[in-house]
C-alpha cells in the first residue's frame, strides 16, 4: 500500500501546484477558459490566440485542447450541473439548438457591425439558431465528401465515376489495395462515438434507405437496410481498411491519408484543407475529390456540422468570452490565418466572403465544390420513411449523445468479427430499452 | 498451537484485550478519524443510494422524480449488465491465477542465489511501481500495437502477420496488462513468506531423499498457504474495480468485450450521462464487492487462526 500512499501524497503536491501557479501571474485580468477540439484548425486558433492577447491586455486565455470524446463528456457534464468550469465551449450543431433550448446558453444578441454576421452561409446559420437568435459563433463548418488518390487510381487503369455509389467505392478500393506496401484501399472512421463512426455511419444508413427511428418513434435498427448498410461497412473495411481501424477517428484517418497509407476516403470536406496543403500532406498533388457516395436512396438529408464557439450562461466573463469568440470567427482571423499559413489552410465553411476571394478559390481548388456541399446541405430532409427527427449524421434529440455512443460500440465490434446481424439486434434492443426510459415517445 | 512469530497483521479479534478503564480515552482519542472515515464513506454512499432511486439524466433536465425501482429494473433486464458481470469474473479470475502461480514460481526462483540476484528482484518488482495509465499506454502504444508496437515488429520480422490485440484478443490483453501489474504484488509477499521457511526444514526433507519438486509441493507450498490467502484477497479487492487498464486501452470494446463492471458503472453514468441508472449500477457493486470481502475475509480468518 505505501505505492497508493506516496502516490495520493504526490497527486496532493501536483494539485498544491497547479493551484498556486495561475493565481501568481494573474492581476486584475479577466481569465477566459476555452474548451476546444484537437483538431488541426483548432490547434491553430490555440496558436494564433497570443495575437488576441496582445490585442486586449486585460484577458488572459486558458485553454483546454482535448480529443472529440472527451471533450464532449467534459463539456456536457460541465454545462449539465452549471459547474462554470469553461467560458467558451466548442461544440457542434447537434448540440447547440438543444442547450439553447435549455436555457444553457447565452444568445449572441447585437453583435458588432464590422462582425457581418450575413455573412455567415445561410445553412450554417440556421443550424446553430433558435427561435432566431444566434446561440454560437461557427468556427469551421463542413459537409462531407470522398477523397481518393489520383496516382492509384490511374496505376489501377480505373477512374473515379462523376458521382460514386457505394458498390463503385468498394470496388476500386479493392482495386488499388496493396497491403505489403501498407496502402490501404479504404479509411473510414471506425472509433466508436456517435460524432466518430456514427457520424459516417447515420448516413451510410440513410443512402441504403434506412432510419434509426419512424414517426411513431420506433427503433428501426434491425433492419434489412441496417443489415445491408453494415455488412456493407464491416467487409469493405475489413478487407480494405488498415489495421486496427477500431481506434481510428477522424484525426487518424486525417494523418493516415497524409501519409499515403490510404487509397480512398470518405470523411468531412474541412479534410481538403488539410489534405491539399503541401505543409501537412505528403500526397497534396495527388488527391482528387468527389461527392459523398449514394447508395440505392438519393436525395435524403446531407452531412451539415459545424464547430461552434458557445458561451454558457452560467458563465462570469460573459464580455470577454464574447470578446474572444468574435475574434477568432471574424472575418480578420480568416484573413490572419492566411499571412501566417496560406489560404489553403483557413477554417473553411463559415463564410460567404471566404468563398468569394479569387486568392482562396486560386489555393484551394475545392473550394466551390465544398461551398456547394454546404450551401446544398439540408439536415432536415426526409429519409425514405418520414421521420420524426432532424440532422443527417445525427439524431436531433439530447438523448442521442447517449445512444449514438452505446450504438457506435457495437458497430464497432463488427469490424472485429461480432456478426452484423447479432450486433444490430443488440443495439436495437439497448437503443429501445434507452428510448423507453427518456420516456419516447414523447 | 505454537506459532513461533505472529504474523504482523494488525488488529485481529482475540488481541484487542486492552483494560476496561482505558476504553473512554480511547474512544475519544479515535473519535476524529471514526468521524472523518463515516463522513468519507456515508456521504458518498448515501447519495449514491438517494441517485438510484431518482429519474436523472445530465442531458435532459425536463425528466427527473422519484423513480422507484425502475432503475434497478433497468441494470438488470441489460444484458450488457449480465456480460459485464462475467467479464468481471474472468478478469479477477484470469489475474488471480496468472499472479499466484507464477508469483510463487517466481519467488522461489527468487529465493535462490545467483549472482545478480538483488538487480534481478528490483527489476521483477518495479512494474508495481508504475501508475496504471502510464503502463496501460506503454502496452497499447509500445507494445501491442500492430504497427508500432514491440510485439507487432517481432511478428514482421518472422514473417508473420502482426495481430491487432486489442481487436482480436481485447480480453486477453487487458489480462496480460493487470497481470504485469500485479505479478510483482504476489511475488513480494510470496518472496518474504519464503524467506521465513525454516531451512532446516528444507534440510532433513533433502536427507530424507525429497527431490526439488516433491519439497516444493510438501515443504513450501503448505507453508505459503496464508500469504497466498493474503495476496488473493488484497488482490481481489483491487482487481474488482479495475478501470484505467480498460479506459486507456479498449475502452469497454470492441462491443462490451472488456466492459467489466467498474467500466459499465461508468459508461452508465458519464458517456450516457444516466446518473440515476449509473448510481443503481453502485449500488450493485458495493453490494457485490462486501459479499466477495464477506466471504473472503471468513475463509482467510480461519486459515489464519489455525
Amino acid at each position: 500500500m505505501v505505492k497508493r500512499r506516496r502516490g495520493a501524497l504526490l497527486a496532493f503536491g501536483f494539485a498544491l501546484a497547479a493551484a498556486l501557479l495561475p493565481s501568481g501571474g494573474a492581476r486584475a485580468q479577466t481569465t477566459v477558459t476555452i474548451a476546444t477540439v484537437n483538431n488541426g484548425d483548432m490547434v491553430v486558433m490555440q496558436r494564433l490566440s497570443s495575437r488576441f492577447e496582445q490585442q486586449n491586455p486585460n484577458i488572459r486565455l486558458r485553454w483546454v485542447v482535448l480529443e472529440e470524446n472527451v471533450l464532449r463528456q467534459r463539456v456536457t457534464t460541465d454545462i449539465a450541473t452549471r459547474a462554470g468550469q469553461f467560458d467558451i465551449l466548442t461544440i457542434g450543431n447537434y448540440e447547440v439548438p438543444i442547450w439553447a433550448k435549455q436555457g444553457w446558453l447565452a444568445a449572441f444578441d447585437n453583435l458588432p457591425a464590422g462582425y457581418d454576421a450575413e455573412d455567415i452561409l445561410p445553412t450554417v446559420r440556421t443550424g446553430i439558431s433558435h427561435e432566431g437568435k444566434l446561440y454560437a459563433l461557427p468556427f469551421y463548418a463542413e459537409s462531407a465528401m470522398t477523397y481518393y488518390r489520383t496516382d492509384l487510381l490511374q496505376r489501377a487503369g480505373i477512374s473515379m465515376p462523376e458521382r460514386p455509389t457505394y458498390a463503385q467505392i468498394r470496388e476500386i478500393a479493392e482495386k488499388i489495395t496493396d497491403k505489403n506496401n501498407q496502402v490501404y484501399g479504404l479509411c473510414l472512421r471506425g472509433k466508436p462515438g456517435w460524432g466518430e463512426n456514427m457520424g459516417f455511419v447515420t448516413p451510410l444508413v440513410t443512402a441504403f434507405g434506412g432510419q434509426w427511428f419512424d414517426s411513431q418513434w420506433r427503433t428501426k435498427i434491425d433492419t434489412p437496410e441496417w443489415r445491408r448498410a453494415i455488412a456493407w461497412y464491416s467487409d469493405a473495411l475489413r478487407q480494405f481498411g488498415p489495421p486496427g481501424a477500431t481506434s481510428n477517428g477522424f484525426n487518424e484517418n486525417l494523418a493516415l491519408y497524409a501519409g499515403g497509407r490510404c487509397g480512398i476516403w470518405v470523411d468531412a470536406t474541412v479534410a481538403a484543407g488539410l489534405l491539399f496543403d503541401p505543409k501537412q500532406s505528403q500526397v497534396a498533388d495527388r488527391v482528387g475529390f468527389a461527392p459523398m457516395p449514394t447508395g440505392d436512396f438519393a436525395g435524403g438529408p446531407t452531412w451539415l456540422w459545424s464547430w461552434n464557439l458557445a458561451i454558457p450562461a452560467t458563465s462570469k466573463q460573459q464580455e470577454a468570452a464574447r470578446a474572444f469568440a468574435t475574434w477568432a470567427t471574424s472575418k480578420e482571423y480568416i484573413q490572419l490565418v492566411a499571412q501566417e499559413n496560406g489560404w489553403v489552410a483557413v477554417p473553411p465553411g463559415t463564410r460567404r466572403s471566404t468563398y468569394d476571394n479569387p486568392e482562396y478559390q486560386k489555393a484551394a481548388p475545392f473550394a466551390s465544390f465544398v461551398l456547394r456541399a454546404i450551401t446544398e446541405a439540408n439536415p432536415t430532409a426526409s429519409t425514405r420513411e418520414p421521420r420524426p427527427y432532424t440532422g443527417a449524421q445525427f439524431v436531433g434529440i439530447p438523448e442521442f449523445q447517449g445512444i449514438g455512443t452505446q450504438v457506435g460500440q457495437t458497430i464497432a465490434s463488427t469490424l472485429t468479427g461480432t456478426g452484423v446481424e447479432q450486433a444490430l439486434r443488440g443495439a436495437q434492443s439497448a437503443t429501445e430499452r434507452a428510448m423507453r426510459q427518456a420516456g419516447y415517445p414523447k | 498451537m505454537s506459532t513461533t512469530v505472529a504474523p504482523p497483521l494488525g488488529a485481529l479479534p482475540g488481541q484487542a484485550d486492552a483494560p476496561e478503564r482505558r476504553r473512554p480515552v480511547a474512544f475519544f482519542l479515535l473519535s476524529p478519524s471514526v468521524a472523518v472515515l463515516l463522513l468519507w464513506m456515508a456521504v458518498p454512499l448515501a447519495l449514491t443510494l438517494w441517485f438510484s432511486f431518482q429519474r436523472y439524466n445530465l442531458l435532459d433536465p425536463t425528466v427527473g422524480g422519484f423513480a422507484g425501482l425502475d432503475n434497478y429494473e433497468f441494470l438488470v433486464t441489460d444484458p450488457d449488465f449480465w456480460a459485464a458481470l462475467a467479464n468481471t469474473l474472468v478478469l479477477v479470475g484470469s489475474v488471480l491465477a496468472i499472479t499466484v502461480v507464477g508469483g510463487t514460481l517466481l519467488a522461489v526462483l527468487f529465493d535462490r542465489e545467483f549472482p545478480g540476484r538483488n538487480i534481478a528482484r528490483l527489476l521483477a518488482v518495479a512494474p508495481f511501481f508504475v501508475m496504471p495509465t502510464v503502463a496501460a499506454l506503454v502496452w497499447k502504444n509500445l507494445m501491442m500495437h500492430p504497427s508500432y508496437g514491440v510485439l507487432g515488429s517481432v511478428a514482421r520480422g518472422l514473417g508473420l502477420e502482426p495481430v491487432d490485440w486489442f481487436a482480436d484478443y481485447p480480453m486477453a490483453s487487458v489480462i496480460v496488462i493487470v497481470a504485469w501489474q500485479w505479478l510483482p504484488f504476489a511475488l513480494l509477499i510470496l518472496l518474504t513468506a519464503i524467506q521465513s521457511l525454516d531451512s532446516e526444514q528444507k534440510e532433513a526433507a533433502r536427507m530424507d531423499g525429497a527431490g526439488p519438486v516433491a519439497q516444493f509441493f510438501f515443504i513450501t507450498l503448505p507453508h505459503l498457504g496464508r500469504a497466498i490467502s493474503v495476496v488473493v484477497m488484497i488482490e481481489t479487492i483491487f482487481l474488482l474495480t479495475v478501470f484505467a487498464e480498460i479506459f486507456v486501452t479498449t475502452s469497454g470494446g470492441p462491443g462490451n468485450a472488456t466492459t467489466n463492471l467498474a467500466f459499465l458503472i461508468y459508461a452508465r453514468a458519464l458517456l450516457q450521462f444516466d446518473v440515476g441508472g449509473g448510481s443503481a449500477g453502485g449500488v450493485v457493486a458495493i453490494v457485490l464487492a462486501n459479499v466477495v470481502a464477506f466471504f473472503l475475509v471468513r475463509t482467510i480468518a480461519r486459515r489464519l487462526e489455525v
